[in-house]
Formats: structure tokens, sequence, C-alpha cells
């Protein structure tokens, strides 16, 4: 038996390179829960509380404040922030209302994830025309 | 009780964080709602608005119930990616404390705006 004298190591592909697999809807609206909460606790909190602190402290600052976010990169920024927070908003909405078992099979939960992606991008679109 | 020899190696803290998640999502989404109501029913916010709504003591608590929530939830949240993502220990435990003392600070300011005497 000389053919079996060594053993058949073929390298086995390993699948686990997050970025070569094609995700699952849920998948891609989970990593976004993400990374749109890591967006508002890095960006989005300071931003908040400087405008806040901006806008109310006196007449002078508060239009300081409005001049600023005028600004079409500050407007960028805020319409990032204003994503991060009503995708992570809804995409927790769905998870509550999961908790309480409605909606766990999966055409149901593909479909909420979808629903998620999809309405976040349409309120965006509205705060876009808001700004703009 | 738990058996702590069932629970033997666990932190306990696994139910406690979920719950808190959801207590503070809920307090953040109907503080939402409180002001997306009120720029709805004002068509807008303009400083004169915006100041009436803040010299109101129970929208200043209102307000700092909603940060609080904010920053434990954002506490909880980072930790957990911390936990999954960064492995050296020392490293994901100086970040921890640097989030820490980051979101007490936050909370500093937060106590500086509402009743800082503006």
């Amino acid at each position: 038996m000389a053919t079996l004298d060594r053993p058949v190591v073929k390298p086995r592909p390993v699948y686990l390179n997050l970025l070569a697999i094609r995700q699952p809807i849920p998948a891609i609206v989970s990593i976004l829960h993400r990374i749109s909460g890591l967006l508002l606790f890095l960006v989005g909190i300071p931003v908040l509380l400087w405008g806040v602190e901006r806008s109310l402290a006196s007449p002078e600052t508060f239009a300081q404040w409005k001049a600023a976010v005028a600004h079409p990169f500050a407007k960028l920024v805020l319409l990032g922030l204003a994503w991060a927070y009503i995708h992570h908003l809804l995409a927790g909405l769905r998870h509550l209302v999961m908790d309480l078992h409605i909606g766990l099979d999966l055409p149901a939960a593909r479909r909420s994830a979808a629903i998620t992606l999809v309405l976040g991008l349409l309120l965006t679109l509205i705060v876009a025309v808001r700004l703009w | 009780m738990t058996d702590p020899v069932v629970h033997a190696g666990s932190a306990h803290y696994g139910w406690r964080d979920w719950l808190s998640q959801r207590v503070t999502a809920v307090i953040m989404l109907l503080y939402t709602l409180l002001i997306l109501g009120v720029v709805l029913w004002n068509g807008g916010l303009d400083r004169e608005v915006w100041k009436s709504l803040f010299a109101s003591g129970a929208f200043r608590l209102a307000s700092f119930l909603f940060m609080l929530s904010l920053l434990f939830h954002a506490w909880v949240g980072v930790r957990n990616i911390a936990m999954d993502y960064i492995k050296p220990t020392a490293i994901r435990l100086t970040i921890q404390v640097v989030v820490i003392c980051v979101l007490i600070a936050y909370a500093g300011w937060t106590i500086q705006i509402l009743w800082g005497g503006n």
C-alpha cells in the first residue's frame, strides 16, 4: 500500500472571515447596532453636551452654535449621528419586541431586520431634508 | 436564591446588564418621544422655546434622568464591545478605566449645564 503511507492532509477552508461571508440581514442590523452605539458614545455624547451647553449659555453662544452646525461638514456629522441614533433606537425596539417572544422565527426575524434597516435610512432621509 | 455552587465561575452580571440595558433604553425612548413631541408641537425650536424648556425644573430632572440612562447604557455597551474584541487584559482594563472616567466627567458636565445657573 505504497500510496497510503502518507496521511492525506488537505488544507480545509476555515470560513470565519466575516468579510468573506455574505451576511444575512439580521447580522448586518446587529453589527450596525454595535457600530452605531460605539459612534454615539465616541462622538454623539460630547456633541450633544457641547450643543446643549452652547445653545443655552447666551444668545451669542447660541448664534455661534447655529453658525457652526450650519457648516456642510457639521451637517454631515449631525446626519451621521442622526442615523446612528435612529438605527440604534429601532434595532433596540426590535430587541424589546423579540424579548416578548414576538417574531422569533426566521422569516419574521429577517423581515423585522429589513424593516429596521430601511426605516432607519428613511427616517435619516427626513432628517437630511430638514437639515438642508 | 441561586445556588452559589451551581453558578461558580459566573460573574452574575449577565442578566442584570440585560435588564438595565432595557430599562435605560425605555427611559431614553420616552425622553426622545417627549423631545420629538415638543419640537412638532412648536413647529421647530427657537431659542425662546429652548430656554423656557430648560427653565422648568421637571424638564431638567427628566433630562438628567435621560443622561444618566445614556451614560450607564453606554458603559454596559462599550464594556461588552471591549470584552468581545480586546483580548489583552491590561489594555482592556485600561480602556475600561478611561471609559469610566470619561462617563463620570460627562455626568459632571451634565450637572453643570442643567444646574450651573444659565
